[in-house]
Formats: C-alpha cells, structure tokens, sequence
C-alpha cells in the first residue's frame, strides 16, 4: 500500500511516499498514522499536531476511524491553502 | 464541469461558453482568483502543489453539493496548479441559477469550501526563497459558517 505526503510534509520527510504492508494491528487510518510515527521520527515531529491533518483513502477525504482494510493509497494531507 | 489543470485558461473565453448553454438562467457570477503581488512584500511567483486526483473527487462533491443546496442550475470549477506569475489567474468558480440571489451564494459557498477543502498547498517564491503559505482560521470561519 502506498502513503502520500504533501507539501511541507514531503519537503520535512523529504519524500513523496512510502510503499508499506501493514501489520495486523492496523485497522483504521488513525493506526496507521499512529504506526507511522513510530517507524519515522520526523513524520512523528512533524504530525505533533495531529488534528491540522487530514487524510484520503484512495483520494477521498474520509475520518481519521475509517477501517484501512482494502485501501491501495493513503494520503496525509496537511492545511490546504487552495482558492 | 470541474478542471484541475496546469494550463493556463482565459476566464472571459469561459463564462461565456458556461452561460451560452443555460438558456433558462437569469443569473450567472463568476468569481476570478488572481495571484497577488503585495508592493510591501513581493513575491515572484506562487507555485501551486496539488493531489489531482483528490482535487476532482473533492471539487465535484462540493460542486454537487452546492448545485443541490442553492439549487443552481449549473456550477463550475477551474483550478490551476504549477507555477504561476503575479496578475495570473489562478482560479474560478462560476455558478449559473434563475435569480441572483442563489447564483450569488453558491459561488460564496464554493469559494468558502475549496479554500480549506480541496488538496491544494500555495507556495509563495520570493527573493529571499521559498514559503509555504499558511493555512489562516479566517478560512476556516468562513466555511464554518455554511455548516448546518
């Protein structure tokens, strides 16, 4: 499964994505956020504000409970400045 | 009609073709988002990072939502991202309805919601570098007022 980032939390990471295969522990998009930011210790400093993120399941905003199970990619999306 | 693109577009040239279909409307607004140069803080370009994939799902679910809340007759939404130039149009959001009061609203609440709700990161360059723009809270008043 792919994860996204964007903008300033791509330049932080200095990445665009990651291809992961989950443990079974990860259920929702919130645990896999959570398991994230065990594996990454800038991701885990960069989301030290979790709630300004939002996140996509294949490219749907969807709330942060949303079960993984079948998803091919997420992404975590910092504030948007669109318009 | 929802456009997410990296070409540049003549917004004259497309209200006059999303009115020229409706026949029934008595109202059309258009609303133009322009890149702005501040004379006390000038940029030189904004570049724009998108998910465009995101952009056209979210976009067209706000674009749906609106058409059905203000009960427009059409709505339309183009939305650039790359790099763009001081005086280059970035946006449009264009809604067509019987009278002006809806058509007027529609484009509000488009506006209000795709500021804060479509996958869209403004990047301002100028001559000291590269700065993200931050989100602002007046952005997210704003939306928060169409909740319901």
């Amino acid at each position: 499964m792919k994860v996204l980032y964007f903008a300033w939390l791509r330049e932080r990471l200095n990445r665009p994505s990651d291809e992961v295969s989950l443990p079974p522990e990860v259920v929702t998009l919130a645990d896999l956020v959570t398991w994230l930011r065990t594996r990454d210790e800038v991701l885990d400093h960069a989301m030290e504000n979790p709630a300004i993120f939002k996140l996509s399941r294949d490219a749907r905003i969807v709330p942060w409970d949303t079960p993984i199970d079948g998803a091919r990619e997420i992404a975590i999306l910092p504030p948007m400045t669109g318009g | 009609m929802i456009r997410v693109t990296t070409d540049s577009f003549d917004p004259g040239a497309e209200a006059k073709a999303f009115q020229a279909v409706h026949t029934e409307a008595g109202a059309m607004v258009s609303f133009t988002g322009i890149v702005r140069s501040r004379p006390d803080d000038p940029i030189s370009a904004l570049i724009l990072e998108c998910y465009p994939e995101l952009a056209e799902n979210e976009l067209s679910a706000i674009r749906d939502q609106a058409i059905t809340r203000f009960s427009l007759i059409d709505a339309a939404i183009i939305h650039r991202h790359g790099r763009l130039i001081p005086g280059q149009t970035i946006m449009m959001v264009l809604t067509l309805a019987p009278h002006r009061q809806a058509a007027f609203d529609g484009a509000q609440f488009l506006m209000d919601y795709l500021k804060t709700g479509a996958p869209f990161w403004k990047q301002e360059e100028t001559a000291a570098g590269l700065r993200w723009v931050d989100a602002r809270p007046e952005d997210d008043d704003a939306r928060a007022r169409w909740a319901r």
